[in-house]
């Protein structure tokens, strides 16, 4: 139990910073940037104290807020997903989220990945929706969280594989 | 009354989750107006401060760059020196008055930059102790950079010219006709200049300088040239798009103009309303 309130701690922290240091300024084909700091969110232990882990998510999205200077969007956006979760995990995952025993390591790769692009396209388009804010420019939105979701759920998906441990 | 507590109690994540939204909401709708986010900008202790350290690592990669754009400015500036003095030597007595005092510089080094968003601001390493304050112009070697929005005791953060609630006085090179810059949103290399009246001789490829109408910015900063224009609906004014001077997705060093008779100005002005 202590062990996995020190790997979220840490988590929050590192991905935090490595957002708005190093992902916030890759500027690919001038706008599209990964936010990855919500794997802090997709990852979250399944097993939680609801209240707890809406609130963490709204500090998450608050610090990257407070770092790139844009008011609340992030925050909004991720207070969001980490609410529907629970609709989303029962959705992907089946049955097996009845038990409350999925360990992501060890779910299905399609699965994982409906999983985790659903979560991904609701934090992008809330998130660009609130920061253009202007139904005049919804195509732009719609570009921004396709092409920003594209990205995302890769480097998603190459972080997990990298850090997931080995269970031979 | 029980009835009520239970309620809660049932619905208490649905209760956090629309309290936190509604607060995020409300900072949201804070940023996209003017001169209101108060609470969550970076110009404070712990962000200026993270953002400094990493500046300080990576500064050291740009040296030579910034360098090359130190030597250019210097070439430039020697050059209008030396063939001042020659004008000036032939009658030097009016040497004090030819002097406008009028405007303090102050260089400050950028800590963080955004541009691919449709609200960008700049953080720099100048604050309320080098004694600077809200509603100073920024410009680079190149070109304008933004306004001072928000000080802490150290740092400030910049209203980039790449912001929507972003409005400056300019004006074209060659007459007095004035508009407003503005930006849309989208590409960080253009920006707009509205409200130019069409009897101004607009051509493609003319510079746009600021106007001297605002206390911010003095006349005569290059802002950009003109790569198309069009009329508006009302049929009355130009719609131009302007090609920075200034590539704002790559800035180190800027300087912070302080106008020391914008607050006289000010009050004449508001005399007159």
């Amino acid at each position: 139990m202590n062990n996995a309130i020190t790997t979220n701690i840490a988590r929050f922290i590192a991905l935090v910073l490595v957002q708005v240091l190093v992902l916030n300024h890759i500027n690919f084909l001038g706008y599209v940037n990964p936010y990855i700091y919500i794997l802090f969110i997709i990852l979250f232990p399944v097993k939680n104290n609801r209240l707890l882990f809406v609130f963490l998510a709204f500090l998450l999205g608050m610090s990257i807020d407070l770092f790139s200077d844009s008011g609340g969007v992030h925050a909004a956006a991720s207070v969001s997903i980490a609410y529907i979760r629970p609709i989303i995990l029962k959705f992907s995952f089946g049955a097996i989220y009845e038990h409350q025993t999925i360990k992501f390591s060890s779910t299905e790769i399609g699965q994982r990945l409906t999983y985790f692009l659903i979560i991904i396209l609701i934090h992008h388009l809330i998130l660009f929706s609130l920061e253009i804010f202007n139904t005049s420019k919804i195509i732009l939105i719609f570009q921004k969280t396709l092409f920003s979701s594209i990205f995302t759920l890769i480097l998603c998906i190459l972080i997990t594989v990298l850090f997931s441990k080995k269970t031979k | 009354m029980q009835q009520i507590i239970n309620f809660i109690i049932r619905n208490k994540t649905f209760l956090l989750f629309l309290l936190l939204f509604s607060v995020s909401l409300f900072f949201t709708f804070q940023s996209h107006s003017y001169h209101k986010s108060k609470f969550i900008n970076s110009a404070n202790f712990l962000t200026g401060g993270v953002y400094e350290s990493v500046s300080n690592i990576s500064g050291y990669i740009g040296l030579k760059k910034e360098n090359q754009i130190l030597l250019e400015e210097n070439n430039r500036l020697k050059s209008i020196l030396f063939n001042a003095k020659v004008v000036e030597s032939q009658d030097f007595f009016i040497d004090s008055s030819l002097y406008d005092g009028n405007y303090l510089l102050k260089v400050a080094e950028v800590i963080k930059n955004s541009y691919s968003l449709t609200n960008n601001y700049l953080t720099i390493n100048k604050g309320k102790k080098d004694d600077i304050k809200k509603e100073l112009g920024v410009i680079s070697s190149k070109g304008i950079v933004g306004v001072i929005d928000k000080v802490s005791p150290n740092y400030g953060r910049v209203m980039s010219i790449l912001n929507t609630n972003t409005k400056v006085n300019a004006q074209l090179k060659k007459t007095d006709h004035f508009g407003t810059l503005l930006w849309n949103g989208e590409s960080p290399y253009v920006v707009q200049l509205t409200d130019l009246p069409k009897q101004a001789p607009v051509v493609v490829g003319d510079t746009i300088i600021t106007g001297g109408l605002s206390t911010i910015f003095p006349k005569g900063i290059p802002i950009g040239t003109i790569a198309s224009f069009k009329l508006d609906e009302t049929e009355n004014y130009f719609e131009i798009d302007v090609v920075l001077f200034n590539d704002m997705t790559s800035i180190g060093h800027v300087y912070i103009i302080e106008n020391l008779d914008a607050t006289e100005i000010s009050n004449l002005n508001n005399l007159n309303e």
